[in-house]
């Protein structure tokens, strides 16, 4: 089977794609999916080749697309929706919140929700208000949802293969600002990668960079900086942020003793601020310096012109880690 | 397809003086009837019952459905055995006919996730849904997937008045007219939405007139005639297996009691208006009808009063005697395997609790 190099977009749509003719109850449902493929061309040609009735444009109205999604997991089908931006997700919470991550535990396993909610999510598009949001933790908040997140072509098309194949309800966040500025080859194979589980890109003594989403793309080369002077770097992809795999970056900061948490979303409050904590809490001995978080602002993502105000920078990374290295 | 036949005068066959004003469908038979009317008087013992043991501490908030047995009767009778049905939180007379037990609605209201392993033939159906109005996305949700799998069978999806003000209302009827959606829409118009009643909630003349907005049929019934209720809604369930669209019917009761046991209704109502929805009220009517037809006697109705008060102590006894849910079997529904999060947690509560259950309080709690 040849791999073929292409964006992360291009891996969702061929994740999707791969799951249809894999499983004749998965269905794409959302706005503008159909003919026009999606705002971001994630169901690029999917209707096309598998029609209406399993690529549905519904009408414009997120609550019941989350709604709908929750009535058709329960009788069998496998809803893959699309929410066309994070920001525009709020309508939708109360059937995410309410419904999809409780109808297991309300109905003692007698109903369950295996449904996917796609939503492209964050800054540095230049994209108007509402299309910038990073709003993952208020999710991973929530009991019985998970929350994953890919950032590469390799992880997205693996990882979402994974979240429609599971029996419960995802939320699929994908980092737009990369869709397209990231290329990997990607087989079309058909293997879904673990949720529940972080990745470790590059094995390192000295510190741990542990991020997620597009701020992944920056947390690299910051890392790839601090290699070429000598420091030894661990990077940690968190990929499902809920539930949370913290042994895999509680193993490499007890080895480390430095950890540095990259999030692009508001800073209070966040996975950041819960990665910090779980690490005080076990692994306070093994900390030879402070926990530090580069992150946004506790505000809404300003407006296109001064995104850059506002986004986690390469240089932000470095210094945080420069910070906890001075003992090295 | 998008035909209105809403009317402000609802439709009914049984008056409230029990009077039958136009011929009753073919397929109502005096023994339909009795069962029908079994069927109420079973409901209101339950809701009586299961007040008073609120009352006594031995049952959580509960929402009664005094008045409105005949909505929840004539809809459960209607319903096929695969069509599915999407309740809101006041469907006890439905649920039961679905083959929920009496023992399961206590339990749900009793504070206990397990009443809803429903039995019978509602093992499709879905839970009672306390969010105002959610439910109505999840049925044409329910009715989407019926569709797409070609099954001959309807979703049947019941709401409140005050449902018909959210979001969630209008864009599920939006749905199911725009893909002519095998749903049949009810709503209970029980006049009040706890303490805000109807001529609060919407300038709308009738609630079955929302159809029109969403390109469906409306229909507008007496809610408290049975005969009516069924006849409306078996047409629109006939309607929607056979792939001619979705129907939102209005039934029109009234809520003769509080919203639920943590309610007082006197606060924001008349008792004047209670007192006359009483002569309105679904069973003494049809008492009345069947008396008039030699079809029940004061023997047949004293036997059934028996009767009924068995099922229901019988269905109590069988509540009370069941058996706490281990510490911690409420983290054990969260996703189809225990997570890592969730396995730490689990036994956390095995510290707090004695591993075998045996302690139903933390240690150390007084």
């Amino acid at each position: 089977m040849d791999a073929r190099e292409m964006t992360m977009v291009e891996a969702v749509t061929l994740a999707l794609r791969r799951a249809m003719l894999d499983d004749p109850s998965v269905v794409l449902l959302g706005e503008d999916i159909g003919t026009n493929g999606g705002v971001f061309r994630a169901t690029e040609g999917l209707k096309a080749e598998f029609g209406y009735k399993r690529v549905m444009d519904t009408p414009l109205a997120e609550s019941m697309i989350a709604g709908m999604s929750v009535g058709m997991a329960t009788q069998g089908m496998r809803p893959v929706a699309e929410i066309q931006f994070m920001g525009f997700i709020f309508a939708a919470m109360e059937q995410i919140v309410c419904h999809a991550a409780r109808m297991r535990n309300r109905t003692r396993g007698r109903l369950h929700c295996p449904l996917v909610i796609r939503a492209p999510f964050g800054g540095g598009i230049g994209a108007p208000e509402h299309h910038s949001e990073s709003t993952e933790a208020l999710f991973a908040h929530i009991p019985g949802l998970r929350v994953v997140m890919p950032s590469s072509p390799v992880r997205a098309y693996g990882l979402l293969l994974s979240a429609i194949r599971d029996p419960d309800p995802v939320l699929f966040l994908e980092p737009k600002r990369i869709y397209r500025i990231v290329r990997q080859r990607v087989t079309d194979h058909g293997k879904g990668l673990p949720l529940d589980t972080c990745f470790t890109l590059r094995q390192g003594d000295d510190i741990t960079l542990v991020s997620w989403g597009a701020a992944m793309h920056e947390t690299l080369q910051a890392a790839t900086l601090l290699q070429q002077r000598g420091v030894s770097v661990e990077v940690i992809d968190v990929a499902t942020i809920s539930p949370l795999d913290m042994n895999t970056i509680l193993s490499s900061v007890m080895r480390t003793g430095r950890c540095v948490i990259v999030q692009e979303a508001a800073r209070s409050g966040g996975i950041a601020s819960e990665i910090s904590a779980r690490l005080s809490e076990e692994a306070m001995t093994y900390l030879r310096a402070p926990v530090q978080r580069v992150t946004g602002f506790d505000t809404p993502m300003p407006y296109p012109r001064h995104e850059h105000f506002y986004l986690p920078t390469v240089n932000d990374i470095v210094n945080a880690c420069d910070k906890i290295l001075e003992a090295l | 397809m998008c035909q209105v036949t809403q009317r402000n005068t609802p439709y009914c066959f049984l008056d409230a003086q029990g009077q039958n004003l136009v011929p009753l469908p073919a397929d109502i038979s005096l023994d339909w009837l009795r069962a029908a009317y079994r069927h109420m008087v079973l409901i209101r013992a339950l809701d009586k019952k299961v007040v008073a043991l609120q009352r006594t501490g031995q049952m959580r908030t509960y929402p009664s459905c005094l008045g409105q047995e005949a909505v929840g009767v004539g809809i459960g009778l209607a319903l096929q055995e695969n069509d599915i049905f999407v309740p809101y939180y006041r469907d006890q007379a439905t649920l039961y006919l679905r083959g929920v037990t009496l023992t399961q609605i206590m339990q749900v209201w009793g504070g206990d996730e397990r009443g809803h392993l429903f039995s019978g033939h509602a093992q499709r159906d879905l839970p009672l849904c306390i969010p105002i109005a959610t439910q109505m996305t999840h049925a044409a949700g329910v009715a989407v997937a019926l569709k797409s799998r070609a099954e001959p069978h309807a979703a049947l999806v019941t709401c409140g008045d005050g449902a018909t003000s959210k979001g969630d209302f209008s864009e599920a009827l939006n749905l199911a007219g725009l893909w002519q959606l095998p749903l049949v829409s009810v709503i209970n118009n029980n006049q009040w939405a706890i303490s805000v009643p109807l001529t609060m909630q919407t300038a709308a003349a009738t609630l079955a007139q929302k159809a029109v907005a969403a390109g469906m049929e409306g229909v507008r019934v007496d809610g408290n005639d049975v005969v009516a209720v069924y006849h409306a809604v078996d047409l629109a369930l006939k309607k929607a297996r056979s792939g001619k669209g979705p129907t939102l019917i209005e039934a029109v009761s009234y809520r003769l009691t509080d919203h639920t046991t943590a309610d007082d209704a006197t606060r924001y109502r008349d008792l004047k208006q209670v007192n006359d929805a009483w002569e309105r009220e679904p069973i003494k009517r049809l008492q009345t009808w069947l008396h008039e037809q030699d079809a029940w006697d004061p023997a047949q109705e004293t036997g059934l009063l028996e009767e009924v008060r068995a099922q229901v102590d019988a269905a109590v006894a069988a509540y009370l005697a069941l058996p706490p849910q281990a510490p911690d079997e409420f983290l054990q529904y969260m996703f189809a395997s225990m997570t890592t999060p969730l396995s730490a947690q689990q036994q956390y509560q095995h510290t707090r609790f004695a591993v075998d259950g045996s302690k139903t309080q933390p240690q150390g709690a007084q």
